[in-house]
């Protein structure tokens, strides 16, 4: 068995025009840069994308939406892009906002099967209308859906042929769960290493769930707010 | 005399015990970070993934895959554990986090709270903020008392679309210390040469005072 895929212009080729793409990535942290490239590259349309922020105007995310390929955005936080704020208010973009530890939850239902959950998150809120709220055991909860996608892109540290991964310090952030939840996953990884030499004590996330793996050409590894302290 | 926004976050930052796991959102809570008292040992937790938040990197040493929730660059402390976004929110939904501060726009008597949209404004997200109203065990808001034209921001019923409801137990504000409780607002502590009176013209639910009320200390 053997995921690699050559390029990042191959791992993507079959993704559509109206596809929903799941893309891991904490603002800019832990975003698989070399398949947001590609698909910026390949001109795809009409995308739904679902991930915690959108990205900023001219990195991530960001260059499919200036591009004006995304169609809707589903996301827990889209501050820091003009861009972006610009095109909501003109109506040309959906946006569907979900607290994030729900759209966390949602990605992780779909990924294992379940037909959603009740969490207490936003019971009473905008975003319960629509919803059923039920009292269980004297509490109020609040009924989410899972959330599929199309595909997944993620980034990964390290990856092996067959597609295991371990993600590094805070860039694993929705990662692991949309790697579960797409019906394909296409992971990019920092480092491409033989089958056997990652430690199956230490991964995160096991190569069932991945169906496609890239050697990223190259990475920039944005920073969205530099902070430092003098050296002492 | 009102407090500054450093003594507002000084002033929650007494309330921290031993032990603790704390979420500081982002703005002036991230400010208590600065305060931990001596001898108390905590650690920081961010929704995005890391329990264990450390100071800012020495410049030079930044390090791209490790942020905390606001995307500033951080560092690690020793002993803390990265994680993925389900589990970061198991950990804010189930009640493992001792101690949550949040900013607000407005809080009711009931504690409900609202801090993430303005009705006719660009809305950005509520981001985590939703979870972390509802699961911290104990939730502390720090907000400015009153707007700048000296209307309450602490009301009856909030005007503005909820965060979460009955969620707030504490508010500490520029001019005093208030819990919520089933009784209504509790005014606890005041400002240096601040008034129950002055505190009480600019709230607009009673506010009971504390038989215990005190200047606040620093």
């Amino acid at each position: 068995m053997n995921k690699v895929v050559a390029s990042a212009d191959a791992a993507v080729a079959d993704i559509p025009d109206g596809a929903t793409i799941m893309s891991g990535g904490f603002g800019l942290c832990g975003n698989p840069e070399n398949l947001i490239a590609a698909l910026a590259k390949k001109g795809v349309k009409n995308l739904t994308l679902i991930s915690n922020n959108c990205g900023t105007n001219d990195f991530g995310l960001g260059v499919l939406l200036k591009a004006r390929q995304v169609r809707k955005m589903v996301a827990s936080y889209v501050g820091e892009n003009k861009e972006f704020e610009r095109q909501l208010l003109g109506g040309e973009i959906e946006v569907e906002l979900n607290p994030q530890g729900t759209l966390a939850e949602r990605i992780r239902a779909a990924g294992c099967g379940l037909g959603g959950f009740f969490t207490p998150t936003g019971v009473g809120t905008q975003i319960a209308e629509g919803k059923e709220t039920r009292n269980i055991e004297g509490k109020d909860y609040l009924f989410e859906k899972p959330l599929h996608a199309d595909f997944a892109i993620v980034r990964a540290w390290k990856a092996d042929r067959l597609g295991n991964c371990v993600f590094r310090e805070t860039a694993r952030n929705f990662s692991p769960l949309m790697a579960m939840a797409a019906k394909t996953t296409i992971v990019e990884c920092e480092q491409l290493v033989e089958v056997g030499d990652i430690d199956p004590d230490q991964i995160h996330t096991p190569s069932i769930f991945v169906q496609r793996v890239l050697k990223g050409p190259r990475y920039e590894k944005w920073i969205e707010k530099r902070t430092v302290r003098k050296r002492a | 005399m009102t407090l500054t926004r450093e003594q507002v976050a000084q002033r929650i930052a007494q309330e921290l015990e031993d032990g603790f796991y704390v979420n500081l959102g982002i703005g002036l809570p991230t400010l208590v970070a600065n305060y931990i008292p001596p001898g108390i040992d905590i650690l920081l937790h961010s929704e995005n993934g890391l329990l264990g938040i450390g100071p800012w990197p020495v410049e030079g040493e930044e390090d791209p895959d490790l942020i905390n929730a606001g995307k500033e660059t951080v560092t690690a402390v020793k002993g803390a554990s990265f994680f993925d976004s389900a589990t970061s929110f198991g950990m804010i939904r189930g009640g493992h986090i001792d101690f949550a501060v949040l900013g607000a726009m407005e809080v009711s008597a009931q504690g409900d709270l609202a801090n993430w949209m303005i009705p006719g404004k660009m809305v950005k997200g509520m981001g985590g903020a939703m979870d972390l109203a509802i699961g911290a065990k104990r939730v502390f808001v720090a907000m400015e008392h009153a707007t700048k034209d000296g209307s309450p921001k602490i009301l009856e019923r909030c005007s503005l679309p909820l965060t979460g409801r009955k969620c707030v137990h504490h508010i500490v504000s520029d001019l005093a210390y208030i819990d919520v409780t089933p009784g209504g607002l509790l005014l606890r502590e005041v400002a240096p040469g601040v008034t129950p009176e002055q505190v009480q013209k600019l709230t607009q639910p009673r506010l009971r005072i504390s038989p215990e009320l005190r200047e606040m200390r620093f």
